[in-house]
């Protein structure tokens, strides 16, 4: 497969899990707690690279975890404590960000890690750190770790469609019937995590953020079906990444910034058009029902 | 420790103490507008206008980034009042998606900008996680003057702004325009974030303003008291920060000026009287104390009958 082949189908499979995960951020109401995360992961990396002093995948897979379910911990204990939602996520996130920047910047310095790296990712050398799979052959590294965690998603999605349907629309009801809603709460939170941390290596912590909640927001202005939503918003966030891709490529600049900004334009497009939510077939809509 | 400084080190200092001053008061207000996260997206969306700002001058000049800044940070405001009010998308998803996309085409430009001849030692980069030692005196004398002005703002309308924070349908009954209320608001919050993003950076400006008020309102009740905290706890939050990041060769300000206050933060969080750990932990063994003497009391009681 070409240079280009390998980074398209790299974004690509950063925009299929990260719009599954981000279908149920949004219905959830815990779009900011994507962004808090995709910051803390950051503190995550770095202890993990400073215990094992090597910068493997699942080192930084499971510190990575950790750093997310310590921030929705964090968050919930200080907001039992009496400090609002908003204001509980606000300080958790910047302070374990900043000790994580700090510690990069004291501890680390620039030689394997660098803050720019983790902020805006290095897609452009994906396609060279390759590795042998049997049967396939060269693949680069993070094409296979998308590809794990991609699977991940969507079994834990697809195995418990009904209880994630139930538990984001009403959870009191998921409660009445015995799903354990507050289990299914961390175990989403950890998938959030995962999805973070592989799509962060490729491309920094910006367009997780980017594609965690703008296309499944997008999809949510086309559609009331969950099923439908999903798909539509994994779509959005393939498009999104090659047309950044070529965006980026067309006025030489940052692939990640450009990609970020291509889920923004397909929002724009959804908040505009859209036959359903749109503005303007909200503003058409009752002009003819008047006439 | 003052002395030990150079002389441009303790005009940096004093600007970050202004400034961590003034967002810890503005801070109280966007609390209590339960809008602590907006900050954080205001500040991530004025990457791309001081970008553009630096790149319509072609060097560095302070009054023009934060104009640019203050624009796209007022853009994306806008962006996020308008996308909640028409469309179903919620106000948190409306923050994340123009907080990442802003930053996201910040970024574009910035490496845009980069490559123009004399881009890359502009230290642009140093807007994202804050350089205070790359402050020149003109610099600082803008920032502070700035944060006067929100200083200023905020004491003279003391009595209105409690009025259109607590208790908006009085203030509009006195004949307190909300709309007018809400852009002076914005126009200030904006302010505050866009003349600290050269010391702490777009990343971490929202902490300045978060940080400080949540631990302000571990010591009091009162709304006076706790705004006079906040900017206490603001300012020694910056000007120790600044001074920690000037140990170390190359150390970025923002995450240091994060750290101060966010141990401050549990300090209050450990010690404050109203609701710190220790004082509720207190509380609740001495209610219980009284419980098991009641309680025994009676049992006496019934078995002397």
């Amino acid at each position: 497969m070409s240079y280009t082949g390998w980074i398209l189908l790299t974004a690509s499979l950063v925009g299929l899990s990260c719009g599954f995960i981000g279908v149920l951020l949004i219905l959830r109401r815990m779009a900011m707690m994507a962004d808090a995360i995709s910051h803390t992961v950051l503190l995550g990396i770095v202890t993990a690279f400073l215990v094992t002093r090597e910068l493997s995948g699942i080192h930084m897979l499971i510190g990575a975890i950790i750093a997310g379910l310590l921030t929705t911990v964090l968050v919930q204990w200080f907001h039992e404590r009496g400090v609002q939602q908003e204001a509980s996520i606000g300080v958790v996130f910047t302070s374990l960000f900043a000790i994580g920047v700090v510690l990069i910047a004291t501890q680390v310095g620039n030689a394997h890690l660098d803050v720019k790296h983790t902020l805006m990712g290095e897609i452009t050398f994906i396609p060279w750190e390759k590795t042998h799979i049997p049967w396939i052959g060269e693949v680069p590294e993070a094409v296979v770790m998308l590809s794990a965690v991609l699977l991940v998603v969507m079994i834990a999605i697809l195995a418990f469609y009904k209880e994630w349907k139930i538990t984001s629309f009403d959870p009191a009801l998921a409660a009445s019937l015995g799903i354990p809603v507050v289990l299914m709460h961390y175990v989403f939170m950890s998938l959030v995590s995962v999805t973070t941390v592989a799509a962060f290596d490729a491309v920094g912590a910006i367009m997780v953020v980017a594609m965690l909640i703008t296309p499944a927001a997008a999809a949510y202005l086309w559609t009331d079906r969950l099923g439908i939503m999903l798909v539509l918003s994994g779509l959005f966030g393939v498009i999104s990444a090659i047309l950044g891709y070529y965006i980026a490529a067309w006025l030489d600049t940052s692939i990640s910034g450009s990609m970020a900004f291509a889920t923004g334009l397909i929002f724009m497009i959804s908040f505009i058009g859209s036959p359903k939510h749109g503005v303007v077939a909200k503003w058409i809509r009752p002009q003819m029902l008047s006439s | 420790m003052m002395f030990s400084l150079s002389f441009n080190a303790q005009w940096v200092l004093l600007s970050t103490l202004i400034l961590g001053m003034a967002a810890g008061i503005m801070g109280c207000f966007a609390y209590w507008k339960r809008q602590s996260l907006m900050s954080d997206a205001l500040s991530h969306a004025a990457l791309p206008g001081v970008v553009v700002g630096f790149a319509l001058m072609g060097t560095k000049s302070l009054p023009v980034m934060i104009a640019g800044a203050a624009a796209s940070a007022l853009l994306g405001a806008l962006l996020i009042q308008w996308i909640r009010s028409s469309s179903r998308v919620k106000e948190d998803a409306a923050m994340g998606i123009v907080l990442s996309v802003f930053f996201g085409l910040g970024i574009m430009l910035l490496t845009i900008v980069n490559r123009m001849p004399g881009g890359n030692q502009s230290g642009l980069d140093s807007f994202i996680f804050g350089q205070a030692a790359s402050m020149v005196r003109k610099d600082v004398y803008i920032m502070a003057g700035v944060a006067l002005l929100v200083l200023l703002i905020s004491i003279i309308g003391f009595k209105e702004w409690k009025l259109f924070l607590f208790d908006p349908g009085f203030a509009r009954g006195l004949g307190l325009s909300s709309r007018w209320m809400n852009s002076i608001y914005m126009a200030v919050l904006v302010l505050i974030i866009v003349i600290g993003i050269q010391a702490v950076g777009v990343i971490l400006m929202s902490a300045l303003l978060i940080i400080p008020a949540v631990s302000a309102r571990y010591w009091t009740n009162s709304f006076l008291w706790m705004v006079v905290l906040s900017g206490l706890f603001g300012g020694g939050a910056g000007m120790v920060g600044t001074y920690i990041s000037t140990l170390g060769k190359g150390w970025p300000t923002g995450p240091f000026i994060v750290l101060a206050a966010s141990s401050l933060f549990l300090v209050s969080l450990a010690f404050g009287v109203r609701k710190g750990l220790l004082v509720v932990y207190l509380q609740q063994r001495a209610q219980k104390k009284i419980h098991v003497q009641s309680m025994s009391h009676a049992q006496a009681t019934e078995r002397g009958r």
